[in-house]
């Protein structure tokens, strides 16, 4: 039965990230709560290196109203911080292709989660690392609408929620409405004047809980990178190395390293020497070099010419009880319950399986990766772009072959969609989700009426038909490396159905091999054997005669 | 029939014999694992076994080289039409009806001709054949720096060291059912276990 507490809930978990902050105040209000283990307090970074003393800034000596007067503070001593913010994804939620010039990005793609934050920018710019974007109009040249604390605060108070554009909260709040659980306002100057380089818990606020639950997204992130063991992420071991995420993800001019949408697929040569400017700090081999194996295991590092380190190394994602979404089916929205009222309903191990308002999931943990070659090049379906409905979309198309010395096999995951189209323009299409006006989704339930608000606010023509198509979204897999010791065995691929053996253009011994060569060398061995049998057992026969 | 001993196998000899029949025999077990024949020792241990006794074996054939050049033994191998139509009228016909063998075996000629013929093939075809690709396979992550890597390929490395295997198979089981083919059953074995081999 449909209770009004279950509805409220779902009502948090709106496109991109609504969990977001709330996962770390406030653990119980997450979408997938009985999966995540937030935890109130503060993570556990060192005493700051840092030789300021932000508390000691008579500029942070006051009383801020508002996420933008922050800011103005920040940047009257970090005068340029604000224009290199700006020069990020973090900021524009736009990649251009280098090669290509395709703008892809959030602000660009259609994917299979969420689908696009076009209409819907209230909710999902509360992971949008600046203020006011509430549509298109946002003005993306104004300095003190760059959001400096959610990366940089330390005291894990700092919260935006769905609906406020990108801004905390600044007055108590019942969140998720009628919960009964109250969100208090963020204390800006305390947290202002305890600022700090960004750790796990920063980053993961928004890149943890991607689509809108704990997992959902990634797969390879999620809550679990807060206080990691050894078993989950050999780099990341609280007890060990303790690395952060900007560890690898080496940050300069607040340009953060490593991308999805420019990747380096095949980082070749030796361990980098520090302060050698590397275009990709964040790969494997920027630490490790492309030999990273001793000596009498030589063998191995001849496969690094074919191999991505994360193939071997990481054996499955989503390596715990909180999982990662496989599919996404937005065809089963706007189904009621028998008595003609929205519902959710949970699977076994209480994550989200079902949502009137977004369609059914279907999610797993200890996930194995499906491989593919990858060369670091995909294309995306953006905003506009031409679908041939009769056979799957490929959300983004992954580059690499075998012949491409740029190429490695990797990990993915492939994250499966059904999700709406124009039936005459063939375009998948902007629908208006979010929000408590009569063309959003979640509150009114009809797609006709969010379908031709979301293309109207994309400023894409809509023929008024619109179906379902099956979409596939492929990403590396990177994150949750494991220890050596859990890395694949040889007979994991090397042997007849192994996990690369759909991977072609490659000779893998104990896969492959020549048919006929083995029929004929087996047969020519068991005729000698024969031969040699019967030769003999005459030989017995006559002896014996003449004896 | 009056029988005497005569001495053909020296001490180096047996044991270069022996040594390299157990490493050939090993390595066509882990050998056909890798390839994927079956599983035994599991894909990784039969790399690294393979490997290994691969070293070995490289090992024993620069001393058994040697040895055979100091001491002017590879003339053994030198191959010879004289008695090979009688040999093979011996091994088709007259070993059933109790023939005497065509061929006798000395300290100067031990092989018979077509053991000579055999033991040649293996020599410099079927060994060279596996060592030349199983080279090339071992080190396959240099053939970009030996610029190689154009005019190769694995899979055909593969077939060739693969299809050695299999030739080397077919010698071994012939060649272990023509050992009991001497003056008894087993005065070929005792003679390569001994060195003296009983001659009638």
């Amino acid at each position: 039965m449909l209770s009004g507490k279950k509805v409220s809930l779902s009502a948090l978990a709106g496109c991109a990230m609504l969990t977001v902050m709330s996962a770390f105040a406030a653990p119980a209000q997450s979408d997938s709560a009985s999966a995540a283990t937030p935890q109130t307090v503060a993570d556990t970074r060192q005493k700051s290196a840092s030789t300021a003393d932000h508390s000691k800034f008579k500029e942070l000596d006051k009383h801020f109203r508002t996420g933008p007067e922050v800011t103005e503070a920040c940047l009257i001593c970090h005068t340029e911080a604000a224009k290199q913010v700006q020069h990020t994804k973090h900021w524009t939620w736009e990649s251009i292709d280098p090669k290509t010039g395709q703008k892809r990005g959030k602000k660009n793609i259609i994917n299979n989660y969420c689908t696009s934050p076009v209409s819907n920018e209230k909710d999902c710019m509360a992971c949008h690392a600046g203020y006011g974007w509430k549509d298109s109009s946002f003005d993306f040249t104004i300095e003190k609408n760059v959001d400096c604390l959610v990366c940089h605060d330390t005291t894990a108070t700092y919260r935006k929620l769905p609906g406020d554009a990108g801004h905390p909260v600044y007055e108590r709040r019942e969140f998720p409405p009628k919960s009964g659980k109250f969100v208090d306002p963020a204390d800006l100057k305390k947290i202002a004047q305890s600022i700090g380089k960004p750790s796990r818990s920063n980053c993961g606020s928004c890149h943890f809980f991607g689509a809108g639950a704990n997992g959902a997204k990634h797969g390879d992130m999620d809550s679990s990178l807060q206080h990691p063991n050894k078993y989950l992420d050999v780099h990341m071991d609280e007890k060990g190395l303790n690395f952060a995420c900007t560890t690898c993800h080496a940050t300069s001019s607040h340009e953060v390293s490593g991308s999805r949408y420019n990747m380096a697929a095949a980082t070749k040569g030796p361990a980098h020497i520090r302060g050698n400017p590397d275009s990709s700090p964040a790969a494997c081999q920027s630490c490790h070099g492309d030999k990273p194996h001793p000596q009498h295991m030589s063998k191995l590092n001849q496969h690094t010419e074919k191999i991505a380190c994360q193939t071997c190394h990481i054996p499955e994602y989503a390596r715990n009880d909180i999982g990662t979404e496989l599919s996404w089916d937005w065809s089963k929205a706007t189904t009621m319950g028998e008595d003609g009222k929205p519902f959710v309903s949970k699977d076994s191990a209480g994550r989200r399986a079902f949502d009137s308002k977004k369609g059914a999931w279907v999610w797993d943990s200890y996930v194995i990766p499906e491989y593919r070659w990858l060369n670091g090049v995909s294309t995306y379906k953006v905003i506009g772009d031409k679908i041939d409905p009769s056979k799957t979309v490929q959300i983004n198309e992954v580059g690499g072959s075998p012949d491409d010395p740029d190429s490695r096999i990797w990990p993915t995951k492939v994250h499966r969609g059904k999700q709406p189209y124009d039936t005459v323009n063939n375009t998948l299409t902007v629908q208006h989700t979010g929000g408590e006006d009569d063309t959003a989704l979640w509150h009114n339930y009809d797609w006709q009426k969010a379908i031709v608000a979301g293309m109207k606010a994309a400023n894409l023509p809509y023929s008024g038909k619109y179906d379902f198509v099956s979409t596939e979204l492929t990403w590396p897999i990177t994150h949750m490396v494991a220890p050596g010791e859990d890395a694949l065995s040889c007979a994991q691929c090397h042997s007849k159905n192994g996990r690369l053996k759909d991977i072609q253009g490659v000779y893998m011994p104990s896969r492959d091999g020549n048919r006929l060569l083995d029929m004929a060398g087996w047969a020519l061995a068991l005729l000698t054997l024969i031969g040699v049998l019967i030769h003999g057992g005459i030989r017995i026969l006559t002896s014996k005669k003449e004896g | 029939m009056a029988s005497h001993k005569i001495y053909v196998f020296k001490r180096f000899e047996r044991f270069w014999h022996w040594s390299q029949a157990m490493l050939i025999i090993f390595m066509l077990i882990t050998g056909f694992e890798v390839h994927g024949s079956y599983a035994l020792f599991g894909f990784g241990k039969a790399v690294d076994l393979h490997t290994i006794s691969a070293w070995t074996l490289i090992g024993l054939w620069v001393f058994a080289i040697f040895w055979h050049f100091t001491t002017g033994e590879w003339k053994q191998y030198i191959p010879t039409t004289e008695k090979i139509v009688a040999m093979i009228r011996f091994y088709s016909v007259g070993i059933f009806k109790g023939a005497p063998h065509p061929f006798r075996p000395t300290t100067l000629k031990k092989h018979n001709p077509l053991q000579r013929l055999a033991y040649l093939g293996v020599l410099l075809l079927i060994g060279p054949l596996l060592w030349l690709t199983g080279w090339f396979y071992l080190f396959y992550g240099d053939w970009q720096a030996w610029g190689v890597d154009n005019f190769l390929s694995l899979e055909w490395v593969a077939f060739f060291h693969t299809a050695g295997a299999f030739m080397m198979l077919t010698f071994l089981i012939a060649h272990v059912y023509l050992t009991t083919t001497g003056h008894t059953p087993t005065s070929h074995i005792k003679a390569m276990l001994t060195g003296w081999e009983e001659v009638d």
